[in-house]
């Protein structure tokens, strides 16, 4: 029996492009013992969160959920280190039983002497919630005392899966930004949300955007801090490359401060190109769409030739994709096309229903599409599909290689930016340093044959 | 001497230690054909898979019960059963392991009492289902791993006819200082049921069968019959006796018990070997005497290098006692030894291992990482040497990092570092020693330069 599909509830989480239904189950709670290769709602908001350079983030919660987040994202500042230590109330048994505020109250009052931080996290873990801790009421008192930003973030991890965590994180810079009174709106500027500036790529899209004469108010959340996030209300205009984590954010900002937003995607040549015509229209100034199409023509006649070349080595080439969100499964599935490479499967971890119809749509027949694999059925489907390379997280490398499969990183970790028309070379070139490379030739088997001559040993 | 058993302050500053949960999903890694589950809501086996692959470079799957609101409300029981169903149906396990993560413990749900009943309503009488209660606020992962082995043992081991075959229990060790023990016990022709064993699950070849769960661990017969041994050669020394697997089985059977340190250093690879001796009557092959020979030289030629090291050494109590001795044998003496967690034993077996040579040295339990780099700033501390999160005392410290222990997850081949017996040392040594040359190689020139060196001025 193929193990992989022996859980028959997962059926509805997969479809195959042509031949099954268009729609699939998706955005709902994690079958029991499925291996899902999502993380929690605490990891949600802190990867959301953790950007923001000059503010101390205090776990509220046993140790393991401060351990696994210290210092792991790529995510890079030219200002406060501060973001890089990861602080927890290592709760204890005794809080448990007793509750866990007076250690919270203490941790607060400790680290903000010590530190003088601009503001605090405080992220509620998975008991917060069940033993009784009023972590809004803590927090708002710590605000009181210490007269900085102390903000309660709603990160238990039983309430959701990674999306409700991104939610959480919303709901926290939401507070933050909320000004006193309302700002003057500066007329050329805007919010960059949903990136978080991993290898520097914030400041590589902060570059163009300065070039063509766009300011750049604040970025959600990639090298920001208190001081820019509380100007985020002046923005003309949001623009978000992370569709999943910050189309929230940006709709409530719609709502209460008239910001208008527009999805745009710096991942590959033409929709980096195309986004920054869409910024560029969006203001209309025939100054900005003139020194934008300078700045495409120049950036496209560097770069494509080089792209154009890695097409070449990877023609026959096939890709798998298995990421966190699905805006980025549908970036990549156009950037593959770009460097010549057919998408056989995609999946995602939190893709919602309207990103899987686009990844429909855009997907050749016969592609596999699921929601929430698990490590079974990716085996399976990579195997079953014949892919050569997979797209995907730190979890999903070490199962492509051992399967003989090549692998594109393309998560928080990495240290080579992925944005922007220098991003797209990048990526050609990361997707050449796996597909490329010799050892491929030497995994086949040796040595079963040669039981050699020699009976004595 | 100095110690600071407990650090007063309320909050962990960039920690030094994981939690539970974590340190138990290992030891069920190390058993032929097992998987595990953790009882709560699906981040906690998410991120632990993570921190495992990452070291190992190994896929590493654990279930989750995959906890939500409505269960952490109404109960997790159905949750659980439902994971365990799913689990068999794709893993086809021969034993599980069901670990706690806090949330389960915290709303009351009794695994032991879940498992039995699942056992019993799928008629799986014989079938072994493990409950290790790991609430990540119980203990470090330290404590997470020995209670695993623990429970994994009470749970299988069965009253056996005597045979020969010694238990040999062991914390984390690398991949390699497992193989390394496996190659020393072929040497000396001693039979043994190592436990637990994930040498081959957690470093396997590229394959071209793909398994679900890799081939090797501990046989879960040879598990059973770890009462009939003749002996328990527990490597651990600072383990307290209710959470030492070789106690239960010296409690429940009578195999009597040998705890001695990993055979890191010479001094103890001389007790291991020693021990081992004593236990089966046979001698020390030559070429272990050879190999230990070939220490002392090492020892001799790099003495004057080492000597120049002020080490901080970190990580889980066991492995840094072994090691904390071994710098203290070749001179590299530690300023500061530092375990995340509470492990009061560590610093008394320390103590007088220092005092022999009129030594200060700084020992922290409990310790998070803020405290250890202010100490060795404070102490001058020129080495370290631990796990890769002590990467940041090089980032903020400049002090060069010796890469030992669990987690290393920002260099390959953390898994497969070789450092027990006399050659394990050997190339532990080497490496301890080619760090501190490189600094003082890459530094002299400027340093001589900066310090000595002023532009004639001939008096008039």
């Amino acid at each position: 029996m193929d193990t992989a599909v022996a859980v028959t509830e997962r059926d509805s989480f997969i479809t195959t492009k042509g031949k099954q239904k268009a729609s699939l189950k998706c955005d709902t709670d994690s079958i029991a013992g499925c291996v899902s290769q999502r993380a929690c709602v605490y990891c949600g908001a802190r990867v959301v969160l953790n950007p923001i350079t000059d503010a101390l983030h205090l776990v509220h919660g046993p140790i393991g959920c401060a351990s696994y987040t210290w210092d792991i994202r790529g995510s890079l500042s030219s200002g406060s280190e501060l973001y890089r230590n990861s602080f927890s109330t290592d709760l204890k048994e005794k809080d448990i039983i007793f509750g866990g505020e007076p250690k919270l109250i203490s941790a607060l009052d400790e680290l903000i002497e010590k530190y003088r931080p601009k503001g605090v996290f405080v992220y509620a873990t998975c008991i917060v919630g069940v033993i009784g801790d009023d972590l809004e009421a803590v927090c708002r008192q710590a605000s009181l005392k210490h007269d900085i930003k102390v903000i309660a973030v709603q990160s238990s991890g039983f309430i959701g899966n990674k999306a409700a965590g991104y939610r959480a994180a919303c709901d926290a810079l939401e507070l933050l930004i909320a000004p006193q009174k309302p700002l003057l709106k500066k007329a050329r500027s805007v919010n960059y949300l949903g990136d978080f500036n991993l290898a520097g790529e914030a400041w590589i899209i902060r570059n163009y955007l300065e070039e063509i004469g766009v300011e750049v108010n604040t970025v959600f959340t990639g090298d920001s801090n208190f001081a820019t996030l509380k100007q985020a209300t002046a923005a003309a205009l949001n623009i978000i490359q992370c569709a999943g984590s910050m189309t929230y954010l940006a709709n409530k900002m719609q709502t209460k401060y008239s910001i208008p937003y527009m999805q745009i995607s710096f991942l590959g040549l033409e929709d980096t190109a195309e986004s920054l015509r869409k910024i560029a229209e969006f203001f209309g100034d025939p100054n900005i769409i003139a020194r934008t199409e300078a700045l495409i023509a120049r950036e496209l006649a560097l770069t494509k030739p080089k792209i154009e070349a890695y097409k070449e080595l990877f023609r026959g080439k096939k890709a798998a994709i298995y990421v966190g969100g699905g805006f980025k499964a549908i970036s990549l599935i156009k950037q593959f096309r770009e460097i010549g490479i057919d998408v056989v499967m995609i999946g995602t971890q939190t893709g919602r229903q309207d990103e899987y119809q686009t990844i429909h749509d855009l997907a050749d027949d016969g592609t596999v599409i699921l929601d929430d694999a698990n490590p079974s059925e990716l085996e399976k489907f990579m195997t079953q599909q014949g892919a050569h390379l997979l797209v995907g997280g730190v979890k999903e490398r070490p199962l492509a290689y051992k399967l003989g499969i090549a692998f594109v990183d393309h998560n928080h970790d990495r240290k080579h930016p992925l944005s922007g028309f220098i991003g797209a070379v990048n990526f050609a070139q990361e997707v050449n340093s796996t597909l490329g490379s010799p050892v491929w030739r030497h995994m086949s088997d040796f040595g079963s044959d040669m039981h050699g001559t020699s009976t004595k040993i | 001497m100095e110690q600071v058993l407990k650090y007063s302050k309320n909050s962990n500053e960039n920690p030094c230690h994981m939690c539970m949960p974590m340190g138990a999903i290992l030891p069920f890694k190390g058993i032929a054909g097992a998987m595990v589950i953790i009882h709560g809501s699906q981040g906690c086996s998410t991120y632990m898979r993570r921190h495992i692959a990452e070291h190992f470079n190994e896929p590493v799957d654990v279930g989750s019960s995959s906890l939500n609101e409505k269960g952490t409300i109404y109960g997790g029981e159905k949750n659980l059963k439902q994971g365990l169903d799913n689990i068999r149906r794709v893993y086809n396990p021969q034993i599980i392991g069901v670990l706690t993560s806090c949330l389960a413990e915290t709303i009351g749900e009794d695994i032991e009492r879940i498992t039995a009943e699942y056992r019993k309503s799928n008629e799986l009488v014989d079938y072994p289902i493990v409950p290790v209660p790991t609430p990540g606020y119980g203990g470090t992962h330290t404590e997470g791993y020995l209670l695993a082995v623990r429970q994994i043992i009470s749970q299988l081991a069965a009253p056996t006819a005597s045979h020969n075959k010694i238990n040999i229990i062991i914390p984390h060790l690398s991949t390699a200082d497992i193989r390394e023990l496996k190659r020393l016990f072929a040497l000396m022709d001693i039979e043994y049921t190592l436990c637990p064993d994930f040498s081959d699950t957690l470093d396997s070849g590229i394959a071209r069968q793909y398994k679900k769960i890799p081939e090797g661990g501990t046989a879960l017969k040879d598990i059973r019959s770890m009462p009939g041994a003749p002996a328990t050669i527990q490597l651990g020394v600072t383990m307290q006796e209710e959470l030492s697997p070789g106690q239960y089985l010296s409690d429940n059977f009578g195999v009597p018990l040998y705890n001695i340190p990993i055979p890191i250093g010479v001094e103890n690879t001389d007790i291991f070997f020693r021990t081992l001796t004593s236990i089966t009557g046979k001698g020390i092959p030559d070429c272990i005497l050879q190999e230990r020979g070939r220490l002392l030289d090492a020892m001799v030629d790099s003495h004057k290098y080492n000597f120049a090291g002020r080490s901080v050494v970190y990580g889980e109590p066991e492995i840094v006692y072994s090691v904390t001795k071994t710098c203290v044998e070749n001179g590299v003496f530690p300023a500061v030894v530092a375990t995340g967690s509470p492990n009061p034993k560590l610093a008394k077996l320390l103590e007088p291992l220092f005092a022999q040579y009129h030594r200060k040295v700084v020992i922290l339990s409990e310790a998070d990482f803020v405290e250890i780099r202010h100490k060795c700033v404070e102490l001058k501390v020129n080495i370290a040497i631990g796990h890769s999160d002590g990467k940041y005392l090089t980032e903020r410290e400049g002090i060069p990092l010796v890469r030992l222990g669990f987690p290393i997850h920002d260099r390959v081949g953390g898994q497969r570092l070789m450092s027990i017996g006399y050659t394990g040392t050997t190339v532990l040594l080497d490496r301890i020693t080619n760090t501190l040359l490189e600094a003082k190689y890459g530094n002299y020139r400027r340093t001589m330069y900066e310090q000595y060196y002023k532009p004639a001025t001939v008096m008039p």
